[in-house]
C-alpha cells in the first residue's frame, strides 16, 4: 500500500480537516511511516479468531425507559460559539 | 512538609497539626514559585480550591473526614469539572468551562479532596512525551531539558516536583506509566472498567482507563478507594462490590510467583533500564518471590494493533468537535462544509490530525476487515497471551519503558520512534489488564544527570489490592519512591 498526496487529501475531507499541499506532503512521509508499522499485522494468521472489542465478557446494560437528565440548555449554549434564541447558528444550509 | 505522602498529611490533617487551607496554600505557592518554567499546570482557579479546603476544615472539624479530606490533588486536564476551564491539552478546547462534573471529580468532591488545579498533558492524551499540548510543553523535574513522559506528563512533574501530593491520569496506551516511571513516581491503570470514564474526554474508549499518580503504593491504594466504582453513566463500567484497595499492603511475599516475560527483555531495551529492573528482581527475591521466566509471544504486534484501534476510535470519537455546540470555531469560513474543515484544522494540533487521518483510513470503505477487523482478532491473541502467562504467575514484571526520559525534541520529529516508548505498556490496555509502574532506581544520563527507571508490575484481572502489596513491599525495602529532584526546594 502506498499512500500519495492526493489521497491524504481524501482522507482528511473524510475527517473534516482541511489539509493544504504543503500540509499534505509533510503528512504523507509521517503517515506512510506509521502505516508501515500497522502493515506487521498483515504476517498473522488470524483465520478463525473472534475479534475481541472488550476484555470483559459482558453485554450493554438496558435502563428504566424513564426521563433522568434535566433540562440546561441555557448551561449548555454558554459554551457555544454562536447561539441565537435558544438555537445554534450554522452557516445557511438551505436555499 | 512536601515530600510527605497522602498518609502521613491526613494524619496532619485529622490530628489539626494543620488546617487543609494553609496545606493547599502551601502547595498554591510553590505552583506559582516553580510552574512557570516546568508548566506542569495549564488552569489553576485559587478561589475554588481555596474554597473547597475551607469546606474540608469544616469536615474535619465536623468529624465528617474521610482519608483524602482536605488533600490537595492535581486533576489531570482530561477530566470534566463543573465551573472549571477544561481543555484536554487543546486549541480545540481552550476556552471550554466545564458544564458538569466528570465521575471521578465528583468522587474526590464527595471525599472532601481539594482540586489543586489541572494538569497539562499531550493534546487529547495523544503523545509519550508531553510535547504536543498545546499549552507548552513540561519540564521533567529529575532534568529540565528533558521530557516528563506522556500522556499524562502534567501530573506526573506535578508529583515529581512536589507540586501537589498526588494527582490523576489517563492511561490508554502507558500514559500514566510511562510518565511514572520517566519521573520517578508510582502510577497504576486499573482493570479497564473498575473506573468510570464519564465525563473522562475520550480518546480510544475500549482501553482509556483513569487511575492515581502518587509517591508511594500506600497513596495509590487510598486513591483506588476513591477512584473506583460503578456508574452508570459509563455504558463499560462494571458493577462489582466495593474493594478496600489497603487491605493486603502488608501480606508478606513469600511464595508469590514473578514472570518476567522473555519479550520484555529482549532488544530494544536500554541497557540502563535492564540493570536496574534486574536489580529490583533480585530485592523481591530476597523478600521470597519466586522468579519465572515467561512469554507473551505477541508483544511486538501490540504497537501496530493498537495504532490501529486507538486511532480509529479516536477518529470517531474527535468527530464531535465541529464548532457548532462547543469548542473552537474558524473566524472566516464560507458553507457549514468549509466552518467544519477550517474549525478542525485550526483547532487540533499535528499529532491529532494525524491519529484521526490514520483513523479515517483504516475505518474507510474497502479497509475494514484488512485493518480494524484484524486488529481485533489479534487483541485477542495479545490477551491469550496473558491469559496463559497468568496460569504459571501470579504478576508479571518487567520495565515499564526501554529508556529513561529522553531529550525535549529527541522524538518530537518521529511519530514511529515516539511510538515505540509504549512497547511494554500498550499491551496490557489491549489485554484490559491493571498495570502500575514504581520507582525502582536511577540511571545516570550521558550529561551526568540520575534519572529514574520504573518497574512495571502487570496483575491479573481486578488483582489491584494484590499489586499494590507486591509494589508496598518493595516500598518497605527501598527509598527511590522518597528521593526528590533536586532544585525544587
Amino acid at each position: 500500500m502506498s499512500l500519495k498526496s492526493a489521497d491524504i487529501k481524501r482522507i482528511a475531507h473524510l475527517a473534516r480537516i482541511e489539509v493544504n499541499d504543503i500540509e499534505a506532503e509533510a503528512t504523507l512521509s509521517k503517515l506512510t511511516g506509521i502505516l508501515g508499522l500497522i502493515e506487521q499485522m498483515q504476517a498473522v494468521d488470524t483465520t478463525g479468531i473472534v475479534p475481541m472489542s472488550h476484555s470483559q465478557d459482558v453485554t450493554q446494560r438496558l435502563r428504566e425507559d424513564i426521563v433522568t437528565e434535566s433540562n440546561q440548555r441555557e448551561l449548555f449554549q454558554s459554551i457555544a460559539p454562536a447561539v441565537e434564541e435558544g438555537l445554534y447558528l450554522v452557516p445557511k444550509v438551505i436555499e | 512538609m512536601i515530600n510527605k505522602s497522602l498518609k502521613q498529611l491526613g494524619a496532619m490533617l485529622q490530628g489539626k497539626e494543620i488546617s487543609s487551607v494553609e496545606l493547599t496554600q502551601e502547595f498554591l505557592n510553590r505552583i506559582d514559585r516553580l510552574n512557570p518554567e516546568i508548566n506542569a499546570f495549564i488552569t489553576l482557579d485559587k478561589d475554588r480550591t481555596l474554597s473547597q479546603a475551607r469546606r474540608a476544615d469544616e469536615m474535619l472539624s465536623a468529624g465528617k473526614g474521610t482519608a483524602l479530606t482536605g488533600l490537595p490533588i492535581g486533576q489531570k486536564d482530561i477530566f470534566v469539572a463543573k465551573g472549571w476551564r477544561t481543555t484536554c491539552g487543546s486549541k480545540m478546547l481552550e476556552t471550554f468551562i466545564g458544564p458538569y462534573d466528570a465521575d471521578i471529580i465528583e468522587r474526590f468532591d464527595a471525599a472532601g479532596a481539594v482540586n489543586l488545579g489541572k494538569t497539562n498533558m499531550d493534546e487529547f492524551a495523544m503523545g509519550s512525551s508531553n510535547e504536543t499540548s498545546y499549552f507548552g510543553k513540561v519540564q521533567n523535574p529529575w532534568d529540565r531539558n528533558r521530557v516528563p513522559g506522556g500522556s499524562s506528563g502534567g501530573s506526573a512533574a506535578a508529583v515529581a516536583a512536589r507540586l501537589c501530593a498526588a494527582a490523576t491520569g489517563t492511561d490508554t496506551g502507558g500514559s500514566i506509566r510511562q510518565p511514572a516511571s520517566l519521573c520517578g513516581l508510582s502510577g497504576l491503570k486499573p482493570t479497564y472498567g473498575l473506573a468510570s470514564r464519564f465525563g473522562m474526554i475520550a480518546f480510544a474508549s475500549s482501553l482509556d482507563q483513569s487511575g492515581p499518580m502518587a509517591k508511594s503504593c500506600e497513596d495509590m491504594a487510598l486513591m483506588m478507594n476513591v477512584i473506583t466504582g460503578f456508574d452508570k453513566r459509563d455504558s463499560t463500567s462494571l458493577n462489582r462490590e466495593k474493594e478496600d484497595y489497603t487491605r493486603a499492603l502488608n501480606k508478606p511475599l513469600a511464595g508469590l510467583k514473578v514472570g518476567l516475560p522473555k519479550e520484555y527483555f529482549a532488544e530494544g531495551l536500554g541497557p540502563e533500564v535492564a540493570k536496574v529492573v534486574q536489580e529490583a528482581i533480585v530485592e523481591y527475591k530476597k523478600l521470597g518471590a519466586q522468579i519465572v521466566d515467561i512469554s507473551l509471544p505477541n508483544t511486538q504486534l501490540s504497537i501496530p494493533v493498537y495504532y490501529v484501534l486507538a486511532p480509529a476510535e479516536a477518529s470517531s470519537n474527535l468527530s464531535r468537535y465541529d464548532g457548532v455546540r462547543y469548542g473552537h470555531r474558524a473566524k472566516e469560513y464560507g458553507d457549514l462544509m468549509d466552518m467544519y474543515c477550517k474549525s478542525r484544522a485550526e483547532g487540533f494540533g499535528a499529532e491529532v490530525k494525524r491519529r484521526i487521518l490514520i483513523g479515517t483510513y483504516v475505518l474507510s470503505a474497502g479497509y475494514y476487515d484488512a485493518y480494524y477487523l484484524k486488529a481485533q482478532q489479534i487483541r485477542r491473541l495479545i490477551a491469550q497471551d496473558f491469559e496463559n502467562a497468568f496460569k504459571q504467575c501470579d504478576i508479571i514484571m518487567g520495565p515499564t519503558a526501554p529508556s529513561t526520559a529522553f531529550k525535549t525534541g529527541e522524538k518530537a520529529d518521529d511519530p514511529v520512534a515516539m511510538y515505540l516508548q509504549d512497547i511494554y505498556t500498550i499491551a496490557v490496555n489491549l489485554a484490559g489488564l491493571p498495570g502500575m509502574s514504581i520507582p525502582a532506581g536511577f540511571a545516570p544520563s550521558e550529561d551526568g544527570k540520575r534519572l529514574p527507571v520504573g518497574l512495571q508490575i502487570i496483575g491479573n484481572y481486578f488483582d489491584e489490592a494484590r499489586m499494590l502489596n507486591v509494589g508496598h513491599a518493595y516500598q518497605q525495602v527501598t527509598d527511590w519512591h522518597t528521593q526528590m529532584p533536586e532544585g525544587i526546594e
